[in-house]
């Protein structure tokens, strides 16, 4: 093997692994989807934002608009004040719907916007007024053993032990409507 | 009775004794092999000067390792796909198999996989091969015509080692993801974008890629310090070169796993 047949081989092995490597952070990893022109900030405030991290996609009609840049605790308010920055190219009526939803039943969250029909646009530093919140799965699964609960309940009214079951069932009824009023949109309308 | 405790006596003696010997022949190898290191790199000038010395070695190092590295790599890859999906399917997220396989690859198997691989193709050729050169004297009559053997033989040697092994384990990655893909989308049924999509939301660059070529490199230092360190101190009788051999596998292989786990500890910030 002469010394040029060995340049061209090693010339071939360190292309491969460029190639490779090149390959790994263009195909494999973030480079490319991460890629974010210029960007505007806009703040949104939550009473709970669940699992959400930085970082995470904001997207509108299931597409990436924007990444979560910050999330604070404002101590006045004790509310989460989230903010976003969204790709310049996308304009955001001002009374945008802004949610926290999970990709599927265990995924990450990611923050959902729904454009109103407002003629005026979002701007850097503006804030969402219209939230809500992140689904926390231990509380809709109380909320519904206790509809569960309430419903065999007024099945078994006409028993004559309805006296001693009186008073629970009128608690649920009083913390229903008081999830249920405080923010109209807490579990409203979930499925069940 | 006396002649029993004295027996006894000579026996712990003669096992403390050998056991002491083995120890310092550990701290003096570690002390030589140390030494060696120092000196490569001290010496490794010409080896840059006379750049077509590292170029041949990385022929026979790197390109000739290519073959065993994609065939291996390509069957990881696909294992990985297959057990992957199996578990995967019992949660209902099959899509998440893209991310499994590439984080495996690239955070774990590609350096680790690819540097035992490597011990075992190119570190035991370097090990023998130098040992050999030691056996019939090529060494000492290099040192008679005051050609500096380290420059000569051992530093070339170990910038191929380095060179090459990040370009592996790069290609391991790469080829393992490939295998991988084929498993989980033509034949079980993946979707494509979901598995290539997935994987680019969840794979970072700085944190798994980067990190993953660090640690090939560590390796590959490891490596090939350890397999010329091996040919450089055998005995210069074919027995001696056939236990460095053996013994350049095995050191090899464990201080690729326990360098793994160290640097995996210092890359995971918990």
């Amino acid at each position: 093997m002469d010394r040029t047949t060995i340049d061209l081989w090693v010339g071939v092995f360190v292309a491969l692994g460029v190639a490779a490597l090149l390959g790994l952070a263009m195909k494999v990893g973030n480079l490319t989807s991460n890629k974010i022109g210029e960007t505007y900030n806009v703040s949104a405030a939550f009473e709970n934002i669940g699992g959400l991290k930085p970082n995470a996609p904001v997207k509108s009609a299931g597409v990436v608009v924007g990444r979560v840049a910050d999330i604070k605790f404002d101590t006045k308010t004790y509310e989460a004040v989230v903010t976003i920055k969204i790709d310049e190219r996308y304009e955001f009526p001002k009374d945008t719907f802004a949610n926290i939803y999970t990709a599927g039943l265990l995924g990450e969250q990611y923050v959902g916007l729904e454009a109103g029909g407002d003629e005026d646009v979002l701007k850097n530093g503006d804030k969402i007024t219209q939230t809500q919140d992140a689904v926390v799965l231990e509380k809709m699964i109380s909320q519904f053993l206790y509809n569960k609960a309430s419903e065999t309940k007024s099945e078994a009214g006409s028993k004559p032990e309805e006296g001693a079951l009186s008073t629970p069932k009128e608690d649920v009824k009083s913390s229903q409507e008081k999830s249920g009023g405080a923010k109209s949109t807490e579990l409203g309308d979930a499925p069940f | 009775m006396h002649n029993i405790h004295s027996i006894l006596f000579s026996k712990i003696g003669k096992l403390l004794r050998n056991i002491g010997r083995r120890m310092i022949e550990r701290v003096w190898r570690l002390g030589a092999g140390a030494r060696l290191f120092f000196l490569t790199i001290l010496y490794s000038g010409e080896s840059f000067r006379r750049f077509h010395l590292t170029l041949r070695e990385i022929y026979f190092t790197g390109v000739m390792s290519l073959l065993i590295i994609i065939v291996s790599a390509f069957f990881v890859g696909m294992v990985l796909g297959l057990q992957g999906y199996n578990t995967l399917q019992k949660y209902g997220s099959s899509e998440a198999i893209g991310v499994l396989v590439a984080l495996s690859l690239v955070r774990e198997l590609g350096p680790v996989v690819t540097a035992l691989l490597f011990a075992g193709r190119a570190g035991t050729a370097i090990t023998a091969e130098i040992g050999l050169m030691k056996t019939t004297e090529q060494l000492s009559a290099m040192e008679m015509m005051a050609v500096n053997p380290i420059a000569r033989v051992v530093a070339p040697r170990f910038w191929a080692g380095v060179i090459s092994m990040p370009i592996l384990a790069a290609l391991f990655s790469m080829v393992g993801v490939l295998g991988g893909y084929l498993v989980a989308v033509p034949i079980i049924g993946v979707d494509d974008g979901a598995f290539w999509s997935q994987m680019q939301a969840n794979v970072d660059v700085r944190d798994d890629i980067v990190n993953g070529v660090i640690k090939s490199v560590v390796f590959g230092v490891a490596c090939t310090i350890i397999a010329l360190f091996e040919g450089f101190d055998a005995p210069p009788t074919a027995e001696g070169v056939s236990h460095a051999t053996t013994r350049t596998v095995v050191i090899s292989s464990l201080t690729v796993l326990g360098l793994d786990f160290v640097l995996t500890s210092f890359m995971i910030v918990v």
